[in-house]
């Protein structure tokens, strides 16, 4: 039998691939690995490609978008991404959060707040408890 | 005493309203299975990197990346508090609120201020209308967030902890202990401590890093951060649809009595105008 190595494929949303295989070729920053069983450790950046695992002859591939190769004698692990990341797509985004802060800081006299109508609905309810109860005594 | 049509027609409201009521009841189970499932599923790369971050740290002593160092609270405080973005489900979030002032107000005793992210939109409408300073909000993530979604808003705490403008950072958000119970919970974020690598981990070898040690680490401590902060609001999903479940029970629960009681008032008002209209045939036989 050939020897095998246990590969994962983890992200931080879901457990994309778990199992043993005989290689594993990933594109990582500093060009295209190929692990076999009893690699040295190894630690490195991947870019977006494909990963591919070699197993009975055959191949199964993944796309993933980035993320970090971890290497270990007979175990491989990839921790994927779940987007393509680059520094000013992050940035936007950064920028996109404080914007949303800013409006709903702002807003308050725009729209008036669903919290804001939930406690005016309750007053208004409570005046008018009140109102009937007085009614009330009054009749009797 | 209430005639019988308006009886009735109480007793036909509540009850629309209890079947509405058990409907959400079973949306909302069936709706944690699944964010539990969720909650499995983003563990094992938390662990992992935690796994690698503390080999890391361990076998480059010399390197300290900000993240790691300590820092004194000096000026600002960092919260990224999660919450719903939908109600009815029971005190979730306004019990986590409170504790958050609670925090908010023994900090601001010692002289720091806080900075705020609100994920989700109760906590935002919550916090604009304090005399606090929101840096961030994300909100309508839905039932199953995406990491993406997220990386704007932690990437502003982050870069304000970098900057100095913070002096540490918190993760608040409910946890799920189980159906019944959910529990609030403050997790420092930064100034992290990986603590100590296991038996296995620390043996004297290293890796080849790829291109170096600290590009990777950089990369890393990002990530898990990101990870924590993934995990509380899928971990603060699951809870608000426990809470809404045992919120949504207790009104069926109560529907059902109210019912009851109303049958009960309902059939004595009928008995009554039975026993009336009877003595008075009687009454008007007699006469004759």
């Amino acid at each position: 039998m050939a020897m095998t190595i246990h590969v994962d494929i983890v992200s931080a949303e879901e457990s994309i691939y778990s199992g043993s295989v005989e290689a594993v070729i990933a594109s990582a920053q500093e060009g295209e690995v190929g692990i076999y069983p009893r690699h040295a450790p190894l630690l490195t950046r991947l870019k977006a490609g494909e990963v591919r695992l070699l197993k009975d002859g055959k191949e199964e591939q993944f796309y993933i978008s980035g993320g970090i190769l971890e290497v270990q004698p007979h175990i491989v692990t990839i921790l994927a991404d779940t987007a393509l990341r680059a520094d000013d797509v992050n940035e936007a985004a950064a920028l996109e959060a404080k914007a949303a802060a800013e409006k709903a800081l702002n807003d308050k006299t725009a729209k008036m707040d669903f919290a804001e109508a939930q406690v005016q609905l309750a007053e208004a309810m409570a005046q008018l408890r009140a109102i009937e109860r007085a009614r009330k005594t009054r009749k009797h | 005493m209430a005639s019988g049509k308006e009886i009735r027609t109480q007793i036909a409201s509540i009850k629309s309203t209890q079947k509405i009521t058990s409907a959400m009841e079973m949306v909302a189970a069936s709706k944690m299975r699944k964010a539990q499932e969720r909650m499995a599923a983003t563990r094992p790369y938390a662990d992992k990197i935690l796994n690698v971050i503390q080999h890391l740290a361990f076998a480059n002593p010399e390197y300290r990346h900000p993240y790691l160092q300590d820092r004194e609270e000096k000026q600002r405080v960092g919260y990224i508090v999660v919450s719903s973005d939908r109600g009815l489900c029971g005190g979730l979030n306004n019990n986590l609120f409170k504790e958050v002032l609670h925090e908010i107000k023994s900090k601001s005793d010692k002289g720091l201020q806080v900075d705020i992210c609100a994920i989700g939109q109760k906590a935002s409408a919550f916090f604009s209308r304090l005399p606090v300073n929101m840096v961030a909000q994300v909100t309508q993530l839905g039932d199953a967030p995406r990491v993406h979604e997220l990386i704007g808003s932690i990437k502003v705490m982050l870069d304000a902890y970098e900057s100095g403008q913070i002096d540490s950072l918190y993760l608040v958000y409910n946890q799920f202990v189980n159906t019944m119970t959910q529990e609030d919970k403050f997790i420092r974020l930064l100034p992290a401590t990986p603590g100590e690598p296991s038996q296995e981990m620390s043996h004297h070898w290293d890796y080849i890093y790829e291109p170096d040690a600290k590009e990777v680490l950089d990369d890393l401590l990002v990530r898990y951060i990101e990870s924590v902060v993934y995990q509380g609001v899928v971990e603060n999903i699951a809870s608000e649809q426990a809470s809404r479940m045992i919120a949504m029970k207790n009104a069926s629960d109560n529907a059902g009595d109210l019912i009851d009681d109303l049958q009960l008032v309902y059939n004595k008002a009928r008995q009554a105008a039975i026993t009336q209209e009877i003595s008075e045939i009687v009454a008007g036989a007699a006469a004759v």
